[in-house]
């Protein structure tokens, strides 16, 4: 392992970790800052999952042969990597998925369709992205219950002020809420709502694939119920995720995917189900994807999450304070400490696809669109943001790239 | 602008028409109309069209809506080039006369917001008269969720 744990990281010694930026785009150094997008992948990542095609590749759990072993042995390996992560009590909890779109889609099906039903609400708020909304709406609408909105603030906070009514009127099943918002980079506070889902009887699903690449997330002490993460935000490769669950509650979930793997036995009358986390794992899973995870979280963890933190916090406060210098510009989202290295804005009523492409061409990568946010695009009354976002191998001067790319905005559209 | 790229893209009659839109506006009690959204970036465009009295020829054709240059832009050239043309002759407008008339290269991205005027159109005409939907949005209507 090339990085060592340091309480403040050094973004231009890790950036060499990551052969992508050795290029330019359209003629101009890359600055990439659409992180929250996807992440980039460092060498470290890459290497492990070539390493693993090239010397230990099978297919898993049911080869008895020496590659299977190593495979299985890999496999399982990484998931005691992101169990470690997580801080979860039993590297059994953590079921590989593809992402944390995935994750939820499980929690929906195997849970709400057993669990939901007429007169039962399920309460997200608007802050969430589509992953941790869509599927809710949707398995509520199936099972005759109801689907509820906590509204949000100008910080990105969910006005907790809503709950006494909802718990009057309603029977709470679910509070499904994100750690780290995707579009306005608002770190919650999740205490609060999780005792209150708690003392309703409700199950709490948090969506942390935007926190987990930026800060530590513990399972135990967020107090979570399900926690869904996305291996390709946190430096690991696309086609992988983890869901986290209660022991408890996974066992006493039906699967949701079935076929190969996820059995105990299959006869023509009756089939049981494989014991955690077989039984939600149907299928050849994206072995080599797991292993590059695992490396990822070897990376992280050797980079420092406390480190990867304040660095982004530097940024969003060097970037928020750079971005107010451009005229026309609106800032969205709460103040730099209460957010991670990410920062949505729209420049006067240029359209932020016009915005975008004019700034790629001068080598910038930002996102421009709804951010799989529909609903907060909605209350900040616009159809669409630009956003950047930073990581660990973000650079100020990418920042001050992006705010000479804003000047050249302006002049296309003065 | 020094960025050759930037400035074929944003040429002045792209700016032009996304500045000063051609047949901007709503017509009340329109013989046709549709909305048509770009799921990608929340572009939105709703296209309005009269007939004249032969009931074929569009009259007049007008859109509202929000979206990014591009899509904005394409859709105004389109209101010029589709009045006085019957609802056959649209539905069968090849995106690539649209294209021409933009005058620059797209990336598959843009593409979409470009056509956005276009496929909403063709959506109006196909609700009003039955004429064939774009490609790709057969059965369009079904999708419907709610």
């Amino acid at each position: 392992m090339a990085v060592t744990a340091h309480a403040k990281l050094d973004a231009r010694a890790l950036r060499r970790d990551f052969p992508i930026f050795e290029q330019e785009v359209h003629g101009k150094p890359l600055a990439y800052l659409d992180s929250a997008n996807s992440s980039q992948k460092p060498r470290q990542v890459l290497d492990a999952v070539d390493r693993f095609y090239e010397t230990s590749y099978a297919n898993v759990h049911r080869a008895g042969h020496l590659l299977g072993e190593r495979a299985t042995s890999a496999l399982e390996h990484a998931r005691v990597r992101v169990g470690e992560l997580l801080n979860a009590p039993d590297a059994r909890e953590v079921i590989f998925v593809r992402n944390a779109t995935e994750g939820i889609n499980l929690v929906a099906y195997s849970w709400g369709l057993n669990n939901l039903g007429p007169g039962d609400a399920v309460v997200v708020t608007e802050l969430e992205h589509h992953s941790n909304f869509v599927p809710w709406q949707y398995i509520a609408r199936r099972q005759g219950a109801e689907f509820l909105m906590l509204t949000i603030d100008e910080n990105g906070d969910p006005d907790l002020s809503e709950l006494e009514a909802v718990a009057r009127d309603h029977t709470v099943k679910v509070v499904a809420t994100n750690l780290v918002s995707n579009s306005l980079g608002t770190i919650h506070d999740l205490a609060p709502l999780v005792s209150w889902a708690h003392e309703q009887g409700a199950i709490f699903v948090c969506d942390a694939a935007q926190a987990a690449p930026h800060m530590k997330v513990d399972v135990r002490a967020i107090g979570a119920d399900f926690v869904a993460i996305s291996g390709h935000k946190m430096c690991g490769p696309s086609g992988i995720g983890a869901l986290w669950g209660r022991g408890e509650l996974l066992r006493a979930m039906e699967p949701f995917l079935l076929g190969g793997h996820m059995i105990n036995s299959v006869r023509v009358d009756k089939t049981t189900w494989g014991e955690l986390p077989h039984k939600f794992e149907a299928g050849t899973s994206p072995i080599a994807e797991a292993v590059g995870l695992g490396a990822a979280v070897d990376y992280l963890e050797a980079v420092g999450l406390d480190a990867i933190e304040a660095h982004e916090h530097e940024l969003a406060a060097y970037a928020l304070g750079r971005l107010a210098e451009v005229p026309g510009i609106t800032l969205y989202g709460p103040p730099a400490e209460r957010r991670a290295g990410v920062v949505s804005f729209n420049l006067g009523d240029i359209h932020p696809h016009d915005v975008a492409q004019i700034l790629d061409l001068q080598g910038v990568a930002i996102r421009a669109g709804h951010h799989c946010c529909q609903p907060l695009m909605q209350k900040l009354g616009v159809a669409a943001t630009n956003r950047a976002s930073f990581y660990l191998y973000t650079l100020p001067e990418e920042i001050d790239q992006l705010v000479d790319g804003l000047h050249a905005v302006r002049k296309v559209f003065a | 602008m020094s960025d050759p790229a930037l400035e074929s893209l944003y040429r002045e009659v792209i700016l032009d028409h996304y500045k000063n839109p051609r047949g901007h506006g709503v017509i009340e009690d329109a013989d046709a109309e549709a909305e048509g959204q770009n799921p990608l970036c929340g572009d939105e465009v709703s296209v309005y069209v009269a007939f004249g009295e032969d009931g074929e020829t569009i009259d007049d054709v007008k859109f509202s809506g929000r979206g990014c240059a591009i899509s904005q832009a394409a859709t105004s050239m389109l209101m010029e080039m589709t009045r006085g043309r019957t609802a056959q002759q649209v539905a069968e407008l090849d995106k690539e006369e649209l294209l021409a008339e933009i005058g620059v290269p797209l990336t598959p991205v843009r593409l979409k917001c470009a056509m956005l005027g276009l496929t909403t159109l063709k959506v109006a005409l196909h609700k009003a008269k039955g004429t064939p939907l774009p490609e790709g949005l057969a059965g369009f209507d079904d999708l419907e969720l709610t």
